[in-house]
């Protein structure tokens, strides 16, 4: 069993409403230096056999990202 | 003509497509998620509006790969007219049936309240019945249509303003072919003097049509 974690975001250019009203809180809190906040989700899966990393990458383009709107990076616990 | 009005755990605004579909002159029968098959003599699939899955993933994900899609798209590969609204129009997005993707709003904040709609095509069989314009509501949170308008084919758009921030003001596409038609905002709420427009009659006498 390997612990994968999979990271997908807001494509680049694709407007990110959520990242941009976090960041204006920020801003009113004392955090004006900060830029390009962007939120994405983490997914956190446990994969048996083998190369969990491509079968993980199978289930990014099945389900768990949609490449239209979304970039995804996948890490393998070692 | 028999018109499915397919549900998901979720789907809020079957009721009213229904309701819609009859007031058009049809008949609505109800195939939920799990079915394999489209209810036997269906002619038109309409997939309502309300939050399948609660919008977990993404609007509209989880729902596109459920078992009754295979069935949508058999009929929308063999010419079969489907309507999507609003979390429909998610649904058949996330399937693939329709070019784009459903982004939450500029505002960030769920809009309700009756918009205006440019009838940018009116040449698909299932839009080639309406005006040049039609007055209807909008109510969700993550109703900006994202892709690219010259590869779409776009056949409403927002009149005036552009109130959820879709790309160049879309508010529903059709699929090349044009017998699926996805839209955010709500005709089954424009089919009676009582809500204030009928202008969304025409779509559902186009769906519930043989012609």
């Amino acid at each position: 069993m390997t612990r994968v974690v999979v990271t997908v975001m807001p494509r680049e250019g694709v407007l990110d409403p959520q990242g941009q009203a976090v960041q204006i809180s920020l801003d009113r809190l004392g955090f004006g230096h900060v830029d390009n906040l962007r939120i994405g989700k983490r997914i956190e899966l446990d994969i048996p056999g083998d190369d969990p990393e491509g079968q993980a990458r199978t289930m990014c383009e099945a389900l768990l990202a949609n490449p239209l709107i979304e970039d995804f990076t996948i890490a393998v616990d070692g | 003509m028999s018109v499915a009005v397919v549900r998901f755990p979720g789907s809020l605004d079957h009721d009213s497509a229904a309701r819609a579909v009859v007031a058009a002159g049809g008949t609505a029968t109800f195939a939920w998620q799990d079915d394999a098959e489209l209810p036997p003599g269906t002619d038109a699939v309409l997939i309502p509006g309300g939050f399948s899955y609660g919008d977990h993933l993404r609007p509209g994900a989880i729902a596109s790969r459920a078992p009754i899609m295979d069935a949508v798209r058999r009929h929308a590969g063999a010419g079969g007219r489907v309507l999507g609204i609003c979390n429909g129009f998610q649904v058949l997005c996330e399937a693939g049936l329709l070019p784009g993707a459903l982004r939450p709003n500029a505002t960030l904040s769920f809009v309700c309240r009756q918009v205006q709609l440019d009838v940018a095509d009116g040449s698909t069989i299932l839009t080639r019945g309406m005006g040049a314009t039609m007055s209807v509501p909008i109510k969700n949170h993550d109703g900006a249509w994202y892709g690219d308008p010259a590869a779409a084919r776009v056949v409403f758009r927002y009149r005036g303003e552009n109130p959820l921030g879709s790309t160049d003001a879309v508010a529903g596409v059709a699929n090349a072919r044009g017998n699926v038609v996805g839209l955010m905002p709500h005709p089954e709420e424009a089919v009676d003097p009582l809500l204030g427009s009928t202008d969304g009659l025409p779509l559902f006498r186009a769906l519930a049509s043989r012609a």
